[in-house]
């Protein structure tokens, strides 16, 4: 099995999320995360989806999510051309003793302190999954005592932009 | 494709003030929809006052939703245009689920409309409130909820246009009562707003000439022919291809009709109860030609083991079809008359190639020699039925030659389905109506209502079980009422047939809940003894039919002319046939299709020695 990020484009309607996850279950598909969010369009909503299948699978993937009609555009994102990230907020146990190492492995990893209480800091961080991972290895031996992350979200490197002729398309039919 | 929206006149309206009801109304006759079938209820409502009005929207009135369903399905496939069908909220809308899976599975254009509660009240649990739209999403290409009067005639474009486009398929929508009675204005035509649909049609022209070249190479071609056939009416072409390449067809369930069974390259059905030579050709083959097919599981067997030695050149107009089963060495989508068409000329040309530099392509001579052996060993038969009783083969077969192949005829599912896919001959294309992806028991009545609506000129037959007759026979009455005289012939066994043979080869014939007209004392290993509840000819009488029986096989021609004979109301005919038939030739389920059996323990000599 491998990893493979796809960007899909799809209308901003009500039900859209809810026929993704039913075709995901329908047809058997593991999704590993799953982010939405808007786009520079206010029509469109954006959703990066990692799926965790080899290479045939994800052919059949992508041709049954095209066919949902309000899915306009897939494009899967090579790894090596694109930025991925994720956020997580950890709430780490740090009293007076600890807390200098804590926040130490925050500036190492460049992430944020954005609470702070006598027992606790709660941290901030984006970046790949393997960053956050390593981070969350060192943080591990103080004790994590909630964890929250979102899905992954990605975007090409580079100029060109997915999202141009799609616009143009939703533009016209509207 | 099917091009309902394009069928009517242009049709221009509005701006006119009006309610969401009217709204709908007027959008229905704009798509061109005259027929309707449903039963409303109270969250449809609204709809039912002007469609009461309405000159061009015949509404026919079901007995039951899933009759409904059926019809609007069955008067597609026998017109090639959407079929509609209308439901209240709840309990009338989840009636819709049987048929709308069904049509799914068999990529029928179908429009349901269904009221749904106040938009207010959705989410509240309110009364006959379901979440149809949820419930319908994966067995509907599409579905729209409906909030909001203004959209009504934008969404009914779209829903109409979605399911006879592409793919054709189901669509549902759903119509909040409050939008059906709130004030809007009614504007036609309307522009449809679906960036993310757009289905290809145009096939593109290097794959159309690799496609050519494999079948200018291939010594044991075979033509896979499926229901996309019929659905792109290319039923021309595809003779015309066939003829021009001498190349031998087998056409599917979905696509009995698109290649004349009386043809001489037509080899017959595949699959699972697909005729010997047919079943064996794919296996042998080393080009399968698929057109508008999906390699299911009932055509292919085990799928690791289907046509070991062929090359797939494969078209479709679902690219998702497309490698999902077999691999495809080359891959066409688009419209299957489009493909077809241009196929015939990259085939004239690689022909004239051929021609010019005398070889030998294009000479299936020796591959002929053995599928007409197949054919002349192991044609499809039947064995005669103990004497005085009638064999359910022969009256099936009976009724094909005296009604002929104008007719329509739509068959419910198991076995009287195999034979009826078996030993009726069907020429010519939309004549034949089943329902083969969901294998849903009861299609056939009320898809012969919605044929015969669709097709008032042409005769139609219903070939079904008494297992199936029981499930949707209550359609009789709405045909009754409704002038709509169908034929139906019930192949009464007494028992729930195909699921009887299996008990039969697979569980040691202990027949568990399958005899249909006896209590449960009977272990079902004697003859018929036969209750006779219900009385099927008492049954049809009650619902204003003809009704006739027939037990001897001297009285079978009689009775089937006398059944032809009488148009001024539905005909049901009860042919009760003894109960041990069984459908051959047969591929168990989930063996290799080299495993065919072309009877009980007989499995033809395929020389697997030499192979």
């Amino acid at each position: 099995m491998s990893k493979h990020t796809l960007s899909v484009l799809v209308e901003n309607k009500p039900g859209v999320l809810a026929r993704i996850a039913a075709l995901f279950s329908r047809r058997g598909f593991n999704i590993d995360s799953l982010a939405v969010g808007p786009t520079e369009h206010p029509d469109i909503s954006r959703m990066t989806i990692v799926v965790n299948v080899e290479d045939l699978p994800l052919e059949q993937v992508t041709k049954q999510l095209n066919k949902l009609i309000n899915v306009i555009k897939i494009v899967e994102l090579d790894p090596s051309a694109a930025v991925r990230r994720e956020l997580m907020l950890v709430k780490v146990r740090a009293d007076a003793e600890t807390r200098g190492q804590v926040t130490e492995i925050v500036q190492l990893f460049r992430a944020k302190t954005v609470d702070v209480s006598p027992d606790a800091v709660t941290i901030e961080a984006t970046g790949s999954s393997d960053k956050l991972e390593a981070m969350l290895k060192m943080l591990e031996p103080y004790g994590i005592k909630e964890l929250v992350q979102s899905g992954m979200v990605a975007i090409g490197r580079g100029a060109r932009s997915i999202t141009d002729r799609s616009l143009r398309a939703v533009e016209r039919s509207a | 494709m099917t091009e309902q929206a394009a069928a009517p006149a242009p049709h221009h309206a509005g701006p006119e003030p009006m309610t969401g009801a009217q709204s709908l109304i007027r959008s229905l006759e704009a798509v061109g929809a005259d027929t309707v079938f449903g039963i409303p209820g109270g969250a449809i409502l609204p709809a039912y006052d002007p469609l009461m009005d309405s000159v061009k929207v015949r509404h026919i009135l079901v007995r039951h939703e899933q009759g409904a369903g059926h019809a609007a399905t069955g008067f597609a496939q026998a017109t090639g245009r959407v079929g509609v069908c209308m439901a209240t909220s709840g309990p009338g809308a989840t009636n819709l689920v049987t048929p709308l899976a069904d049509a799914y599975m068999d990529s029928v254009p179908v429009v349901a409309i269904t009221g749904q509660v106040s938009s207010k009240a959705i989410g509240t649990d309110a009364f006959q409130e379901a979440d149809i739209c949820g419930i319908t999403m994966p067995i509907t290409k599409h579905n729209f909820l409906v909030t909001d009067a203004d959209e009504i005639p934008r969404v009914i474009a779209e829903a109409f246009h979605i399911a006879a486009t592409g793919r054709p398929g189901p669509v549902l929508v759903d119509i909040a009562k409050d939008a059906l009675q709130a004030r809007t204005t009614f504007r036609w035509p309307v522009e449809a707003q679906l960036p993310g649909y757009r289905p290809v049609t145009k096939p593109h022209a290097k794959q159309i000439r690799e496609a050519a070249k494999l079948l200018a190479a291939a010594k044991r071609p075979v033509l896979y022919v499926g229901g996309g056939v019929l659905k792109a009416n290319a039923t021309a072409e595809l003779r015309i291809l066939a003829e021009l390449t001498g190349a031998p067809v087998v056409t599917t369930l979905m696509a009995l009709g698109a290649f004349p069974d009386s043809h001489d390259q037509h080899l017959g059905m595949p699959g699972m109860h697909g005729s010997v030579a047919a079943v064996t050709a794919l296996q042998k083959a080393d080009l399968l030609f698929a057109l508008g097919t999906r390699f299911d599981d009932r055509v292919t067997g085990k799928l690791d083991t289907f046509a070991p030695h062929a090359k797939v050149v494969h078209a479709d107009i679902d690219p998702a079809e497309i490698g999902k089963n077999r691999a495809a060495d080359v891959p066409i989508v688009g419209d299957a008359r489009e493909i077809i068409a241009d196929l015939i000329v990259a085939v004239q040309q690689e022909q004239a190639a051929a021609q010019a530099a005398g070889d030998r392509r294009f000479d299936y001579g020796q591959w002929w020699e053995q599928l007409n052996a197949w054919r002349k060993t192991y044609p499809l038969g039947y064995d005669a039925a103990p004497e005085g009783m009638l064999s359910p083969q022969q009256v099936i077969e009976r009724i094909g030659q005296k009604v002929g192949s104008d007719a329509i005829y739509a068959a419910g599912v198991g076995q009287h389905q195999m034979w009826a896919s078996q030993f009726i001959t069907f020429d010519k294309p939309a004549t034949w109506l089943n329902s083969g992806g969901a294998g849903t028991m009861g299609y056939a009545v009320p898809a012969a209502m919605g044929a015969k609506a669709g097709c008032p000129d042409a005769q139609v037959w219903a070939i079904d079980g008494d297992g199936c007759f029981q499930m949707t026979n209550q359609e009789l009455v709405t045909c009754a009422l409704n002038n709509i005289p169908i034929k139906v012939a019930i192949i009464n066994n007494g028992s729930l047939g195909m699921v009887r043979q299996w008990q039969t080869l697979f569980y040691n014939q202990r027949y568990s809940n399958t005899v249909l007209h006896d209590g449960p004392e009977n272990d079902g290993k004697g003859p018929a003894a036969g209750t006779r509840i219900p009385d099927f000819v008492k049954l049809s009488e009650a619902m204003g039919c003809h009704a006739l029986r027939c037990e001897r096989p001297e009285d079978l021609d009689a009775v089937i002319e006398k059944a032809m004979a009488l148009n001024d109301a539905p005909v049901v005919i009860d042919f009760i046939v003894h109960q041990d038939a069984m459908v051959w030739p047969m591929v168990p389920a989930g063996v290799s299709n080299d495993e065919i059996l072309a009877a009980r323990d007989v499995r033809p000599d395929f020389g697997d020695e030499n192979d």
